[in-house]
């Protein structure tokens, strides 16, 4: 080994390793502007200390939240074609696609999964607003097939966290297909007599929320979530007046009527598991951590057990 | 006529036949007609090759004409013992949904489809097609009576999209409109479709989620209009040409895809320069769209409406 590779080339890696450290240690929350330390944020489940704004969450991080000890099982979703239109704005869609996954690591913006929430076997499906803004194409569609068929096989509920800007424009009609392809889906285990129960999360919007996200059986969402079809700036827009605060957040679309439930995130998996439960027709859940067995007799240590007639015939 | 903008070369060459038929009217000695025959033909074929080759931006302003036949003409012309139907039973009558009950030759079918309305008052009245969730849920109740009365379900789509305002949020919008497609796919009736105009958006799946889709020949379905992909995605409004090409959104694309089952031969020259024979061709295609579904049970219905949108865009386009 030379110099150059045992000297110069660390010290060229350190320098420019030591300067993307920082930009992730720090996250601002875009509600009030609080600057949070990422251990902290993640400690509190990605939502703000300072106004309890709910932030995105990775469906992978959600599920290791919901399931008993952070242990679930991947449903698989089948591939869809790549690129069915040949669709080409500033960009090619099959790079933002690859991009996408770089900066996710996961194939695509909905993650299926089964195992159990306080004991109680379910499957959900999770949307990544940070994968191409959640958008539906035929990936998402394909997803929530493979978790309502999965749903209907286990005969199990079926729990959908939705995130999402709407359709995936890049595929055009596909992704607007994708509106009654899931309805189809939905009404799969609906018909098999089991729960379908979404959890609305910041934002939902566009087709998504005119299509699953608005035919559950419970309507939960996260609080301060955005809801809504047509957007904010869309409809300031159209009317030409400034719209209310607060309008289309969760906690008004509870007084519209549109959710059952408006529900902090720490109190989420509770919720879900009592909501289950009850729909099921199974008895509560058990409160806490079972209680452990009791301590058994500690064993005799071996060599001592060998010693121990020796030992008995002394007292004697 | 009211000329599109690409249609403007084709405004001179008939303005000026015009103008010399006016002047021989006014001075009956000149002898213009030969001329004005001449440039007569020069604009048929004009017309002809435009509307052979139209662009999807093109085909976007041909779907949105003024002058096209809408809902409204449809129903006058193909139906006998129309009774429209009105209100939801719960806030409104929506007017940018027409519905009811008629009948198609002698057969009772109930009709559903979005008005833009004809002139400045009646496209206030019926707000541009774009419909509120009154006229989704007023569609959900007529759809359920067809089902109850085994009659088909003839709907006719016509919109930009669903409307995006105040009032239409805080009633649910998103929710009735999931509501008219789940509706869509339940019923045990046959329902068709027919892209007349305008498919936009979610606004129109609520429609046509139906086990047959026709399309006319110029008309446009879309996930979302060409000005507001290019707004998005090229961060400039302007560029709806580009976006038109992008989306796919013509009926020889979605014919393609899948989306839809057939076309519609618009007249030369498009819907709007023949309505009489335009509404008797969608007629035909409706009549004969009915009647091969007409000998299914009610269960093949659901299953085959069903199979079809859940097997949708298996296939893309060729490269």
């Amino acid at each position: 080994m030379n110099w150059i590779s045992n000297y110069v080339r660390p010290r060229i890696n350190s320098l420019f390793s030591r300067r993307e450290v920082p930009e992730n240690l720090w996250t601002k929350c875009p509600e009030c502007g609080t600057m949070l330390f990422h251990r902290e944020l993640a400690d509190n489940l990605n939502v703000c200390t300072n106004c309890d704004h709910h932030m995105g969450i990775s469906p992978r991080d959600r599920f290791r939240l919901l399931f008993d000890g952070g242990i679930f099982t991947d449903v698989p979703v089948p591939q869809p074609t790549t690129d069915p239109l040949h669709f080409r704005d500033q960009k090619r869609y099959p790079d933002r696609l690859k991009a996408a996954q770089k900066a996710t690591g996961e194939a695509e913006a909905m993650l299926v999964a089964e195992g159990e929430i306080s004991r109680t076997p379910i499957v959900a499906a999770a949307q990544d607003f940070s994968f191409m803004g959640g958008s539906m194409g035929m990936y998402v569609g394909n997803a929530i097939i493979a978790a309502a068929e999965r749903a209907v096989a286990l005969k199990r509920p079926l729990i959908l966290f939705s995130a999402a800007g709407g359709a995936r424009m890049q595929e055009g009609i596909l992704s607007l297909m994708q509106m009654p392809r899931t309805t189809v889906a939905v009404d799969m285990v609906k018909e098999a007599g089991l729960p379908y129960i979404v959890v609305l999360t910041h934002p939902t919007t566009g087709g998504v929320t005119a299509s699953y996200a608005m035919l559950g059986d419970v309507h939960i969402a996260e609080p301060n979530a955005l809801i809504c079809f047509a957007g904010p700036r869309v409809i300031e827009q159209t009317i030409r007046e400034k719209l209310p605060e607060g309008f289309q957040r969760a906690e008004y679309l509870l007084d519209h009527g549109m959710l059952d439930r408006v529900t902090h995130r720490r109190d989420l998996k509770e919720e879900l598991v009592r909501i289950t439960r009850l729909l099921m027709g199974l008895p509560p859940a058990i409160a806490g951590d079972l209680p452990k067995p009791e301590e058994p007799e500690p064993l005799a240590p071996a060599e001592p057990a060998e010693a121990a007639p020796p030992k008995a015939d002394a007292a004697e | 006529m009211q000329y599109l903008e690409f249609e403007k070369p084709l405004a001179e060459i008939e303005g000026k036949a015009e103008e010399l038929r006016a002047m021989a009217r006014a001075n009956p000695e000149t002898n213009v007609e030969k001329e004005a025959a001449a440039l007569d033909k020069k604009a048929a074929d004009m017309l002809g090759t435009l509307y052979k080759s139209l662009s999807p931006w093109q085909k976007c302003q041909v779907a949105r004409h003024p002058d096209r036949p809408h809902c409204k003409d449809y129903i006058e012309a193909l139906l006998t013992d129309w009774t429209p139907l009105a209100g939801d039973r719960n806030f409104a009558d929506d007017q940018a949904v027409m519905g009811g009950i008629g009948r198609l030759d002698d057969r009772p079918v109930v009709v559903i489809g979005q008005e833009k309305g004809h002139d400045t008052q009646s496209r206030i009245e019926r707000n541009f097609g774009m419909a509120r969730p009154e006229g989704y849920r007023k569609a959900i109740r007529l759809m359920e009576m067809a089902d109850r009365f085994s009659m088909p379900v003839v709907t006719l789509v016509d919109t930009p999209g669903a409307y995006p305002g105040k009032g239409a949020e805080e009633r649910g919008q998103s929710e009735a409109i999931a509501r008219s497609t789940e509706m869509c796919l339940k019923i045990g009736v046959p329902l068709v479709s027919v892209i007349i105009g305008e498919g936009g958006s979610g606004g129109a799946v609520a429609f046509a989620t139906a086990n047959r889709v026709a399309m006319l020949e110029h008309s446009v379905y879309s996930v979302i209009s060409p000005e507001g992909c290019a707004s998005i995605l090229w961060k400039d409004a302007e560029k709806m040409r580009e976006a038109a090409e992008a989306l796919r959104l013509t009926a020889d694309d979605l014919k393609q895809l899948g989306v839809i089952d057939r076309i519609v031969k618009e007249p030369k020259g498009g819907a709007q320069r023949d309505r009489t024979a335009t509404i008797e061709a969608v007629g035909r295609e409706v009549r004969d769209m009915v009647e091969k579904l007409s000998g299914l049970s009610r269960d093949e219905i659901v299953r085959e409406r069903r199979k079809k949108f859940l097997n949708m865009g298996s296939k893309g386009l060729a490269a």
